[in-house]
């Protein structure tokens, strides 16, 4: 069975070597702040021990005030797994950090979430719209679009 | 004197016999040698997951089967998992029996169109196709006994099946199962040592093992790379851990490779189905559901196997009658990150055949 790890016992890790980086840790979830996304995801794929070298997802649901990014990893090695999240507040100019050199498997969903719900991601090589056509103005998926 | 020559971009586009669905490539050539390769889709997106926001839980089931329209019984078993998850609803256990009978059936015939139709592409046009075909039909026909549809079955509930099967499925089901592995070696007689396919599949596109985890891929592709991870053995759902079966892989992570995975893969889903009917209970085939599901607030995440890959689906309830998100973890789209990679070296034919092998649908990929 994939073991759900527990978040706070990573939220410790993640705390000794990027202080301010995590905002609140739940059973299985680990919110961190936008900015350190990029460190503490590379300190988790990396990490002996964690070794969390699998992106399963990653979504963005939009709660009107802020619009939370939610990354599930695992390691296939030692098949356990962590839920991440993070949040960006506001509904225009929205941007988080990419994690594209650090798994590739998020190059389409990346671009997918800036098409529909309007995050750029900055470090993304190819920031454009993957399922609608260019030109179309919007982001549909929001609350707000109909 | 000296040729000069140029790159010349050639559009595979949108509406292609080979392309398996809507998918557009801009092919960058030198003579016939591809040297870029930018995949463009989105023809087929329908906006699957904002229209599950306007409806009831059980009213997104219908939408769940048109998403890789090949192999509707596991996205309906994908959906309806990640529901009972959310609202804490339990499963009869003949529902258990039945939804992962008609599971492994679909795996099957999913496969047979993959592999049909790989080899449709590799050259062999129709023969092999039809073969698989014929088989095919028998699998369609035992689904339009148990729901009335051949294609789109909307088959599965959050709580258990629609319908319980009627008299004529199991012995039908019987003569299927004691005739397929007849024509499964009938399939390896003709096509596993055969010249040409060896020729044009071995040491083609290969996705090293590497670089299929780093890009998410899952399915057979990621095993055919060497990669064992099957989330039926990794993370058993339903009750997938009482059956005992193995899980194929491949060593190169060629088309060649990606092709015997398959295979080897209906051999294992008939000794699953072969498991499931002889410890078939009587009982229920649905638990106690009210009509409007109210899932407490919340967020739930399941995933399943499905042919192509991890198919996961992510609600989140905000206890009302529809989900106020539904994302769906498509895996041909994660499996088409490293096309580009895959492809850049080889020629045009090459090309058909590396796409063919990866398997993808259009209504899973853009949604």
């Amino acid at each position: 069975m994939t073991v759900a790890l527990s978040a706070r016992d990573i939220a410790g890790q993640i705390k000794e070597h990027y202080p301010d980086a995590i905002i609140e840790a739940g059973d299985t979830t680990v919110s961190v702040k936008g900015e350190s996304l990029h460190d503490v995801m590379t300190f988790l794929k990396e990490t002996p021990g964690l070794d969390l070298n699998y992106l399963n997802h990653i979504t963005a649901v939009d709660y009107y005030d802020y619009f939370e990014v939610i990354y599930l990893l695992t390691s296939l090695e030692n098949n356990h797994s962590l839920v991440v999240k993070t949040r960006c507040y506001g509904r225009e100019n929205l941007s988080l950090p990419s994690v594209v050199s650090i798994w590739r498997g998020a190059d389409y969903q990346e671009r997918e979430i800036f098409d529909l719900m309007g995050i750029t991601f900055e470090g993304h090589p190819n920031m454009k719209r993957i399922v609608l056509w260019p030109g179309f103005e919007g982001h549909p998926q929001r609350k707000d679009y109909l | 004197m000296q040729l000069r020559t140029e790159p010349f971009v050639l559009n595979i586009g949108p509406v292609h016999p080979s392309t398996h669905g809507v998918f557009r490539m801009r092919v960058t050539l030198d003579g016939e040698v591809v040297i870029d390769l930018e995949p463009v889709f989105g023809y087929l997106h329908r906006g699957v997951e904002k229209l599950a926001e306007e409806r009831t839980y059980t009213g997104v089931v219908p939408l769940t089967d048109r998403l890789d329209y090949v192999a509707s019984m596991s996205n309906n078993l994908g959906y309806v998992l990640a529901v009972e998850k959310l609202a804490g609803i339990t499963v009869p256990e003949r529902a258990e029996y039945l939804r992962i009978i008609m599971t492994e059936l679909q795996r099957i015939a999913n496969h047979l169109i993959a592999v049909g139709s790989f080899l449709n592409d590799c050259g062999a046009y129709f023969t092999p196709f039809l073969y698989m075909f014929r088989e095919r039909e028998r699998i369609v026909d035992l689904f339009d006994m148990v729901c009335g549809q051949r294609l789109l079955y909307n088959y599965m509930r959050p709580g258990g099946v629609s319908q319980d099967i009627p008299d004529e499925f199991m012995p039908a089901l019987r003569k299927f199962l004691e005739q397929m592995p007849l024509f499964v070696e009938e399939y390896d007689r003709l096509l596993k040592e055969n010249e040409i396919l060896l020729a044009r599949t071995k040491g083609v596109g290969i996705l090293p093992a590497e670089m299929a985890i780093n890009i998410s891929a899952s399915g057979p592709v990621l095993r055919a790379s060497g990669v064992d991870w099957d989330l039926r053995k990794a993370d058993p759902y339903s009750i997938y851990d009482r059956f005992s079966f193995d899980i194929p892989t491949g060593t190169n992570g060629d088309c060649y490779d990606r092709y015997r995975v398959r295979i080897e893969e209906m051999k294992q889903s008939l000794r699953i189905i072969n498991q499931a009917v002889e410890q078939l209970p009587a009982g229920p085939i649905r638990s106690d559901v009210p009509h409007l599901i109210h899932p407490p607030v919340g967020e739930a995440y399941a995933r399943v196997e499905a042919p192509k890959g991890e198919l996961g689906f992510y609600l989140v309830s905000d206890n009302s009658i529809a989900p106020y998100r539904c994302h769906i973890r498509a895996p041909s789209l994660l499996n088409l990150t490293a096309l580009r990679e895959m492809m850049i070296g080889w020629k045009i034919q090459d090309l058909i055949v590396i796409f063919g092998s990866i398997d993808i649908t259009m209504g899973e990929v853009d949604r």
